[in-house]
């Protein structure tokens, strides 16, 4: 019975990892952009979020309304202001940019709010729980929090597969000369990728900052998770990212159940174990 | 009416010079050939025209406006459309997909995808297949109804020919005859010169980036052309 509640509290912390990492796989997939800034714009949103109730009053959840466009709006500005300048360079130039991003954003953030543990307080949900037969018992939080990761990647889904922005963004991803020459503005279209991929990582940042403390410094670790929960699903593969966090989520559980020291260096691990076994990992997506 | 000249046209791929002033028009309506050997910068002169290549804005005047200095996307919509040497469709598309691709140009004209499968038939049966999937044929089909789609007044088309078999060449040169009946303009590279001699009326044999011969395809000696060709 202990080990089935192991299973089911390390999937729902899943559906938190693959709720970071969608931003990040969105941006890889279509503008090969790795962005070591990713982590660090969770936790700015979870900022964003926590300065809109202090001058709103709005709850949290509601603070999304905010947080959703200023995250949009930043991340469309600076596809279309900065990283598009770096592209055509190889893979190093969008490296050391973003990375210079996330020092910014780390260092901005240490300046204005301090080294301080925060937290956006939402109330009762947070600490509730659905009691199952059998003596488990689930926290409504994580629960909902794994929903809402279904639901991103499904929308993410209908968007690429089932309308014409999306269509253009896996031509762009397959060879952006050629959608170049059927009138595709790469430029723009990579500037909206990065607005959309900023959705949900506001997203992703409002849920984590009511789920754990954060300061400034949390990002890194945000990206790492993100990371390996991308390539543990395999690239280019939403549902893979999912099944990616769950993994990762469960083995986590698994290392706390042995020893509380060894949840995080046990997800870690299973990263490791997933790379050497099969290096693409999980799901990829076959391409030509 | 010109459709397109190009004025002293000279193009770079860094320190070097592949094409050397080339002064050419193309009429409204008429189908022109370029032919020449390997590397004579045949593809460098489509790629200067569909903006691939950057040059000085009069050097490539559509239309009497220079767009020399324009974006792919930008000369696209004003009704340039080229088709890619190699198909170049995008495999993570479906047929039809790739097909609606066509029509991000935004432009209004007879096109649309019912009169591409009404020209080739046999794409409307593999029209949800991923694009990769397809024969050479078929996959050059495909490509030429996906630059159709954007109702192009000028199609480049870029070794249509390259590495099909000769009845399917003949094929797709015969759905050429149904585009150029709609009055869009056609520039032909190939270096099957028969084949282009044939569909054209007037013809540009390039030579190591040069202009080497000119003239109307009827009446013209071959040998003048294999002359010209091979530079002997």
């Amino acid at each position: 019975m202990n080990w089935i509640n192991i299973l089911i509290q390390g999937g729902l912390l899943g559906g938190f990892y693959s709720l970071f990492a969608i931003g990040l796989s969105m941006s890889f997939g279509i503008m090969r952009l790795v962005n070591i800034a990713h982590g660090d714009l969770i936790v700015l949103a979870a900022y964003v979020g926590l300065v809109a109730t202090w001058y709103t009053g709005l709850d949290p959840f509601m603070s999304l309304v905010i947080v959703v466009p200023v995250m949009f709006a930043l991340g469309y500005a600076l596809q279309r202001g900065l990283l598009n300048q770096t592209l055509s360079g190889g893979l190093l130039p969008p490296l050391l940019v973003t990375f210079g991003i996330s020092i910014i954003i780390q260092n901005g953030l240490l300046q204005g709010f301090g080294a301080y543990d925060h937290r956006l307080q939402e109330g009762a949900i947070e600490t509730a729980s659905l009691r199952l037969p059998g003596g488990l018992s689930i926290g409504v939080y994580p629960l909902l929090v794994f929903a809402v990761a279904i639901l991103a990647i499904a929308s993410l889904q209908l968007l690429f597969y089932r309308t014409r922005l999306g269509r253009a963004f896996r031509a762009v991803s397959d060879d952006s000369d050629t959608a170049e020459l059927m009138g595709i503005d790469n430029r723009k279209l990579y500037a909206l990728a990065l607005g959309i991929a900023m959705v949900f990582t506001a997203i992703a940042g409002v849920l984590f900052g009511i789920r754990t403390i954060f300061a400034p410094s949390a990002g890194p670790i945000r990206l790492i998770l993100a990371f390996e929960a991308v390539i543990i699903g395999g690239l280019g593969n939403m549902w893979g990212t999912l099944i990616g966090g769950m993994v990762l989520g469960i083995a986590q559980a698994i290392g706390a159940a042995v020893d509380p020291n060894w949840q995080t260096l046990a997800g870690h691990l299973a990263f490791l174990a997933i790379l050497i076994v099969r290096p693409s990992g999980l799901f990829p997506r076959t391409r030509d | 009416m010109t459709l397109l000249r190009t004025q002293n046209l000279s193009a770079f791929y860094g320190d070097f010079q592949a094409l050397f002033e080339i002064n050419l028009t193309v009429e409204q309506g008429e189908t022109v050939a370029i032919i020449g050997a390997n590397g004579a910068g045949k593809t460098t002169f489509l790629r200067a025209v569909a903006g691939t290549i950057e040059s000085a804005p009069e050097m490539v005047m559509f239309d009497d406006q220079p767009i020399g200095d324009k974006t792919p996307h930008e000369i696209v919509r004003l009704g340039i459309a080229m088709v890619p040497e190699g198909r170049r469709l995008f495999p993570s598309l479906s047929v039809e997909e790739n097909l609606l691709l066509g029509t991000h140009s935004e432009r209004k004209g007879p096109w649309n995808l019912k009169r591409v499968y009404e020209l080739f038939p046999r794409l409307y049966d593999l029209r949800h297949l991923p694009a990769p999937s397809l024969s050479g044929g078929q996959q050059q089909m495909a490509a030429v109804g996906r630059s159709l789609m954007s109702n192009p007044r000028l199609l480049l088309c870029d070794e249509l020919s390259l590495g099909l078999a000769p009845v399917v060449i003949r094929d797709i040169y015969q759905c050429l005859g149904t585009v150029t009946a709609e009055g869009t303009t056609v520039v032909l590279v190939e270096q099957d010169i028969n084949r282009a001699l044939d569909a054209s009326a007037r013809f540009y044999c390039f030579q190591e980036g040069h202009l080497a011969l000119t003239a109307s395809v009827k009446g013209f000696d071959r040998a003048a052309i294999t002359a010209a060709y091979f530079g002997v």
